[in-house]
């Protein structure tokens, strides 16, 4: 019999709060964290709204501890990284094993567009401590040595789904008595590199995003870290903390149809839902909640829903999008989305898709638009697909 | 649960899609990098495929195919893909026309293939594989990790996995590392040599029908406070293996040519392996993060083979362990043991 998987600690840092607390908070009150951008400096600053975290470089930097010049992604992952231990109660520990399984896409990107302003009219010019930080897993080990985690440290990086398998990365070493614990989950800023990409794939809102609408009209960027301290029973024993909840069923599904846009009946997306209920072990009646992936663009919504509709029919679980309120966090957004799942379970809360007036006609179910109290939430479905078909979906479950 | 390597491809400066040329020649780079030997693509893919994809892709769609065809398999159960740098060339496309038509006129095609799951997309897409897909992006412990992780996936049942590792050399990456001051200068004869490379294994819980080499273990370490750590955990590692020194037929270093990197793995020779053949991998593919992925397949090779490539002192066969200490930079090692069935 294989060990539970406790949600011991959470830390995260989005467009609507700075902390755990204050993003439950907006989430309640229904407050969306995106408008035009203040602190990314971009050509389309009037044009694409974006949710930014409410932070200069400069006050991350001083929150922390660490230096103003390193790359923002890494000063995002360090505050939700040590809220997360902090919220545990974790301390390092000379007998149990703890990993840290970080994921980002953007690495050091933001600096790199520095240097590259210099070093692309003359190769020997721009400053290498600009691109000294570029790789992934560089800002991924300034944030473990930061926290003092050596026994364990690695980085996912497979686009928008990257901190979903972080999250199950993790988890699985748990389950294999490997580590008794993993923090988890995963860090992206917001890069001209990123706007720029995605402002070319023309699926980016002008307007504030509307997932699952009828009228939706693509996605908002947006920034963040969010992370989950995973522990084994015996590593909870020794927090002395009762658990949020449980990572109880996982699974990662390749679309295989194309590097950008999802297959229109959502193969993988379908096989990563329905993997997850398998590998928990439950019935698609006993879930609850569906944190969507719900970016907003026409092909995520129409595959991601029909997916659900197959898989679902005919008792469809409440849903919402919560990038309604975050934008897409890229990288981020797997584990943004894991600790909103959690929250849901926790506070027996469900969290409502912002700005929906006309649900897509396709389906035989709309989602959730105001914020639901008192709810019974034991087992969340949390989806992230994104490029290249990677399909991934978490179940948390109330312990 | 043993952990078969049931095949391999690899795609690097030597002649590694060729087992006999590659034990008969050894191929040197007079410059300060080392570029893998390419080969037709049309062979692996179609044409018309071929042109829109980027060379790293190119380099890990032909590693992963040649590894599956060797082992006679259509679809694994996993495909795990490590990279430290990612696809670098079309990260500083889309990098440099954004800066020149100043965020204007951009096309997505290389925004596209830039993000880090793209090597390992395109396998699942060539496959039709809608199996379990992941990527590690993690520095020099980027394919020790997918290792690590692939372990895992057997013992979940998930059953063969195919795991690889590839970075390339970019003019960019090459012109900023240099910078860095961490490559041969032309008028030197040591000094690190800059390398790349595509390599792909394909692992399995079942020995198949022609089993000869296991995946013993594998460990990393990383930032040990000292050489003295190193050597403990290197000991630590094979006594949990039960594998005497004795047993160990040739020992794998990540030796660069740069004095001052060498310092440890000397050390470790030294203290450690004294008398043992050894052979630096690195000479062979250059100096990269993944550049363990090339050590493992020249270790499988070899036990496979079980004879001494030309260009090698003599081995003692039959060779039943190899030893791999990849040392990157001294922040990042891993020890590796592959062994005889």
């Amino acid at each position: 019999m294989s060990g539970q998987i406790f949600v011991a600690g959470l830390g995260i840092v989005s467009a609507i709060g700075n902390n755990l607390h204050s993003n439950f908070q907006s989430l309640c009150e229904e407050k969306a964290g995106i408008g035009e951008m203040q602190w990314l400096s971009s050509i389309h600053r009037e044009e694409l709204p974006v949710g930014e975290v409410k932070c200069s470089n400069g006050e991350l930097a001083k929150a922390t501890g660490l230096s103003s010049k390193l790359p923002r992604t890494t000063l995002l992952s360090s505050i939700a990284a040590r809220e997360a231990l902090l919220d545990a109660g974790w301390k390092n520990n000379q007998t149990l094993r703890t990993g840290f399984i970080s994921a980002n896409t953007v690495g050091g990107m933001d600096k790199t567009e520095n240097f590259f302003k210099l070093f692309s009219k003359n190769i020997k010019s721009g400053r290498l401590a600009d691109v000294v930080h570029h790789e992934c897993g560089a800002v991924t080990e300034l944030v473990a040595d930061f926290l003092g985690i050596r026994d364990f440290v690695s980085t996912v990086s497979t686009a928008c789904s990257s901190s979903a398998n972080a999250i199950f990365t993790g988890a699985r070493m748990i389950r294999a008595g490997v580590l008794d614990y993993a923090l988890v989950g995963g860090a992206d800023a917001l890069t001209r590199f990123t706007l720029n990409g995605f402002n070319t794939l023309m699926i980016l809102d002008k307007e504030l995003c509307r997932p699952f609408d009828e009228d939706r009209h693509g996605l908002n960027l947006g920034e963040g870290a969010a992370y989950l301290l995973l522990a084994s029973e015996n590593g909870l024993k020794q927090l002395g903390k009762r658990p949020y909840a449980c990572v109880s069923g996982y699974a990662n599904a390749n679309d295989a149809f194309h590097q950008t846009a999802s297959s229109p009946e959502g193969t993988g997306s379908f096989l990563a839902m329905k993997g997850a209920l398998e590998n928990a072990g439950i019935q698609p009646s006993d879930i609850d909640y569906i944190n969507l992936h719900g970016t907003g663009t026409q092909n995520n919504d129409i595959a991601e829903g029909t997916a659900i509709r197959i898989l679902f029919d005919p008792a469809f679980p409440k849903m919402s999008s919560t990038k309604s309120f975050t934008g897409h966090t890229l990288g981020a957004s797997g584990a943004v989305e894991a600790v909103y799942s959690i929250l849901a379970i926790h506070h027996g809360i469900i969290f409502p898709n912002l700005r929906l007036i006309t649900p897509i006609k396709e389906f035989p179910f709309q989602p959730v638009t105001v914020c639901l109290k008192n709810q019974i939430v034991r087992h969340v479905l949390s989806n992230s697909f994104g490029f290249g078909g990677n399909c991934s979906s978490l179940i948390f479950s109330a312990t | 649960m043993k952990i078969y390597i049931r095949s391999t491809g690899n795609i690097s400066p030597q002649h590694s899609l060729d087992k006999d040329a590659f034990f008969l020649s050894r191929i040197k780079t007079s410059g300060n990098f080392f570029k893998s030997l390419e080969p037709d693509y049309d062979k692996f893919v179609d044409s018309k495929m071929i042109r829109r994809m980027s060379r790293i892709v190119k380099m890990g769609v032909a590693a992963a195919l040649t590894c599956l065809r060797n082992a006679g398999i259509e679809n694994p159960s996993a495909i795990l893909t490590a990279t430290a740098y990612g696809c670098l060339e079309d990260s500083s496309v889309f990098l440099r026309r954004m800066i020149e038509f100043e965020e204007n006129m951009l096309s997505p095609t290389a925004f596209i293939q830039s993000t880090h799951n793209t090597v390992g997309a395109q396998i699942a897409l060539l496959l039709k594989c809608h199996n379990y897909n992941n990527t590690i992006v993690h520095r020099a412990f980027s394919f020790e990790n997918a290792l690590t992780e692939s372990i895992l996936l057997l013992r979940d049942g998930m059953n063969p996995v195919l795991v690889g590792a590839i970075d390339e050399i970019t003019d960019d990456r090459h012109e900023i590392l240099s910078r860095f001051g961490l490559y041969r200068k032309p008028e030197k004869t040591t000094g690190n040599i800059a390398g790349e490379g595509a390599v792909f294994f394909l692992l399995d819980k079942e020995p198949g029908n022609n089993p000869q080499v296991v995946l013993t273990d594998l460990q990393t370490l990383y930032k040990p406070e000292d050489t003295g750590e190193v050597q403990k955990a290197i000991l630590a590692f094979l006594q949990k293996n039960d594998v005497d020194i004795e047993q160990i037929g040739l020992v794998l270093s990540s030796h660069t040519g740069n004095e001052k990197m060498d310092k440890s793995d000397n050390i470790v020779l030294k203290s450690i392996f004294q008398g043992k053949p050894n052979f630096p991998f690195k000479s062979l593919c250059g100096d990269y993060p993944t550049a363990s992925g090339f050590a493992v397949w020249l270790a499988v090779i070899i036990i496979k083979e079980q004879r001494t490539p030309t260009w090698m002192t003599e081995l003692k066969l039959p060779v039943k362990n190899i030893f791999i200490h990849h040392n990157n930079a001294n922040t990042h090692h891993s020890f590796f043991l592959i062994s005889a069935v």
